[in-house]
């Protein structure tokens, strides 16, 4: 990218492959914006603190392409990457947990010699790209589409639908497969056990064999326990009050409580001071 | 470029800087007044008098409110994230301002003789920088709730998440009618296009779901949920105070006008009188700001009765309000309105009679009918357990109700057998005391 300072006189036509001081600013103060979110990204010790960097990155990258002429992908960068794909990230980052941190045993075999290799065409695709783009490419500019036929947006508008209008309708295919299968993931096992609706719950609780609440754990015993079971009125283990996952206390535990309930234990003497025990 | 953009274009750097502090200033007292208008009215429907303590008629109670939060203390939680928990309402605030810039609150103008349009700037893709602002706010709702580290505003701010990433799915397919039928998405050349009628009865699927959507946009009851009192004590803003605090209250008003201030431009004709043409005196100059402030407070109004009147929903069902009745919804009509636009371009090139075209409609739509009547009635569904109910539409009980036995008398019950105390004489008395 050649950034030629041209100083340009204010009119609203620009000539097509010069680069105005406005564009030569805004490219100086986003360019480092954009690779310091990056970094960030890259070097934030908290996953949702990286996430933010990478907004800012995405940030930067959708005003750039706004200063050179292209507003709708610039705006379409935000709403879709800054707006819709990266709240999805912070979204599951959130659920997992502030404190959550990376596990140090690797699952993946191999996945740092595949990291390596991929890294590493990665970084030549890259290189080639941009030499190919300083050297052989020679920028047109877009002027031309942004003025004739309605403007920016409507030219973007008929190439999709009309030259790119096949790898469009795939993209769109494969991102609605793509979701489609994420729903069946997560519902398959949803689907096996039907809820109870609302009346068949109130039914349930009123018409079941037990109106009214279950006795709650500890009632008459000396604990409050969730381990003690509720005595009834003659002394037995109301079976309800029994969790279903806590062992309850043992029967010789409760010999006490059952005596005090059914009468037989000891009693306190007619001139006692009642409720000390 | 359209005559906006063009009248805009020429914009000396002072004028810009006067419509910016303008649009600063209109929102900021917008809010403010917003506020006692809410409360004000919310108030008369609920019969009471409301503030009327403070200023004229309690017209500056808002403005006493804000300055007192701003003096109270700052409080930052200990186990908050210390710079995201900063960051959170300046990022929420700050795209509420800046959308604001693409609406047109006016038409052409002369400001100290520099002839311009109510408006800051004119995109191509207007609409869009709504829409694009109304997203990064979210990050201002989403990051107060993570940042302030305790659980109810982070189960605030994930509400608000999927909650404004679902609505701004009905929104943006709801806007698409309106560009198809105007050929543009900016926002001065929707309003130009609205000349010839408005679209909120040309297109009134779109409108309907654009107000739906822009309040579930907003987080505004009923679909208040991120910040739902009865069950997240305050969302995602339970952790903060003072000026903070203020900034979300802020930004929330906002929202609120931008929404209102787009649904005018997009459905109302903007900043048109409606009935008359536009070489009218009534749509000349600065007239146009005052119908657009009028409509807009229109629609703010409808937010307030909104409040006033409907209850929370549950969130399962306002989930499934937006993805399985607002998105289709919009999907079906912008089909049928493209499809629409394709047929009256072919009958305007001769292509198509119009006798051709009603005939086709009226057999489809003849065709419809006699499927849905040769449909079977769904059965009636009937209840094993349901009461017998006979006349008048009153439960009463069946002619062959079995009453249940009497339960056991309570003497029969062992009670504890306690010895016998000297409780005579009590008793006596009380019954002495009774009788006199």
């Amino acid at each position: 990218m050649s950034l030629t300072l041209l100083a340009q006189p204010g009119i609203t036509q620009q000539v097509a492959d010069t680069v105005t001081t406005g564009e030569a600013v805004a490219f100086w103060v986003l360019g480092p914006l954009a690779l310091a979110g990056a970094l960030g990204m890259l070097f934030a010790r908290n996953a949702v603190h990286s996430a933010l960097w990478l907004v800012l990155t995405m940030l930067s990258l959708g005003v750039l392409y706004m200063v050179q002429q292209a507003p709708f992908l610039g705006f379409v960068q935000i709403i879709v990457y800054t707006g819709a794909i990266m709240m999805l990230f912070l979204f599951v980052l959130m659920l997992v947990g502030r404190d959550s941190s990376d596990s140090v045993v690797e699952v993946l075999r191999g996945q740092r010699f595949a990291a390596t290799v991929l890294g590493i065409g990665f970084a030549g695709l890259v290189v080639g790209a941009l030499g190919r783009a300083l050297t052989d490419v020679t920028p047109v500019g877009l002027v031309t589409p942004n003025t004739t036929n309605g403007g920016n947006v409507a030219n973007i508008g008929q190439l999709l639908f009309t030259d790119y209008l096949f790898p469009f309708e795939l993209t769109s295919a494969l991102l609605i497969t793509a979701a489609i299968g994420a729903m069946v993931l997560a519902f398959a096992s949803r689907a096996k056990q039907t809820r109870k609706t609302q009346r068949e719950l109130v039914e349930e609780r009123f018409r079941g064999e037990r109106p009214g609440s279950l006795p709650g754990p500890g009632v008459f015993a000396t604990a409050n326990s969730v381990a003690t079971p509720a005595l009834l009125p003659d002394g037995s283990v109301a079976r309800e009050s029994l969790s279903e996952i806590v062992e309850p206390t043992a029967k010789e535990r409760l010999d006490d409580d059952v005596a005090e309930v059914s009468g037989t234990g000891h009693r306190p003497d007619a001139r006692a001071l009642k409720g000390e025990s | 470029m359209s005559k906006t953009a063009e009248l805009l274009a020429d914009d000396p750097l002072w004028l810009i800087i006067v419509k910016v502090v303008g649009i600063f200033a209109f929102l900021v007292v917008m809010t403010l007044f917003m506020i006692n208008w809410e409360r004000k009215v919310v108030a008369r429907m609920q019969q009471r008098p409301g503030p009327n303590r403070v200023g004229p008629g309690g017209w500056l109670q808002s403005l006493a409110d804000g300055l007192k939060l701003a003096f109270k203390e700052d409080i930052r939680p200990v186990l908050a994230d210390k710079w995201v928990y900063f960051l959170a309402p300046v990022i929420s605030c700050v795209p509420a301002f800046l959308a604001f810039a693409v609406i047109p609150i006016g038409g052409e103008v002369s400001i100290f003789g520099e002839r311009t349009a109510l408006q800051l700037v004119d995109l191509p893709v207007g609409v869009l920088v709504v829409l694009a602002c109304s997203s990064v706010g979210v990050y201002g709702i989403v990051l107060s709730g993570w940042a302030s580290g305790s659980p109810y505003p982070l189960l605030g701010a994930l509400r608000s998440a999927a909650q404004v990433i679902s609505y701004e799915i009905a929104m943006g397919l709801s806007i698409v009618a309106v560009v198809m039928n105007s050929a543009s998405l900016s926002t001065a050349d929707i309003v130009e296009a609205q000349a010839g009628g408005w679209y909120f009865y040309l297109l009134p699927v779109s409108f309907a779901i654009y107000v739906i959507s822009m309040v579930g946009e907003t987080n505004r009851a009923p679909f208040d949920l991120p910040e739902a009192e009865s069950e997240l004590v305050g969302g995602f803003h339970t952790e903060y105070s003072s000026l903070k605090f203020a900034l979300f209250f802020l930004a929330e008003y906002i929202n609120m006008v931008t929404v209102s201030a787009l649904a005018t431009t997009l459905f109302l004709g903007g900043w048109r009188f409606p009935f008359v043409g536009d070489d009218h005196l009534l749509n000349s100059g600065w007239f146009g700001l005052l119908w657009f402030v009028l409509k807009t407070l229109a629609f703010l109004f409808l937010f307030i009765w909104l409040r006033g009147t409907l209850p929370r929903l549950r969130y399962d069902q306002f989930m499934r309000l937006g993805w399985k009745f607002l998105v289709p919804i919009a999907l079906v009509w912008f089909v049928a309105v493209a499809f629409a636009r394709y047929v009256r371009q072919e009958i305007e090139a001769g292509g198509l009679a119009t006798g051709t075209v009603l005939a086709v409609f009226g057999a489809v739509l003849a065709a419809v009918l006699l499927i849905a009547f040769l449909l079977p009635d769904r059965r009636e569904e009937r209840d094993p357990n349901a009461v017998p109910v006979t006349g008048g539409g009153f439960p009463v009980p069946p002619l062959d109700l079995a009453v249940p036995k009497a339960p056991p008398r309570r003497r029969d019950v062992e009670v504890a057998r306690l010895p016998k105390e000297p409780a005579a004489v009590t008793t006596g008395k009380e019954a002495g005391d009774g009788d006199a």
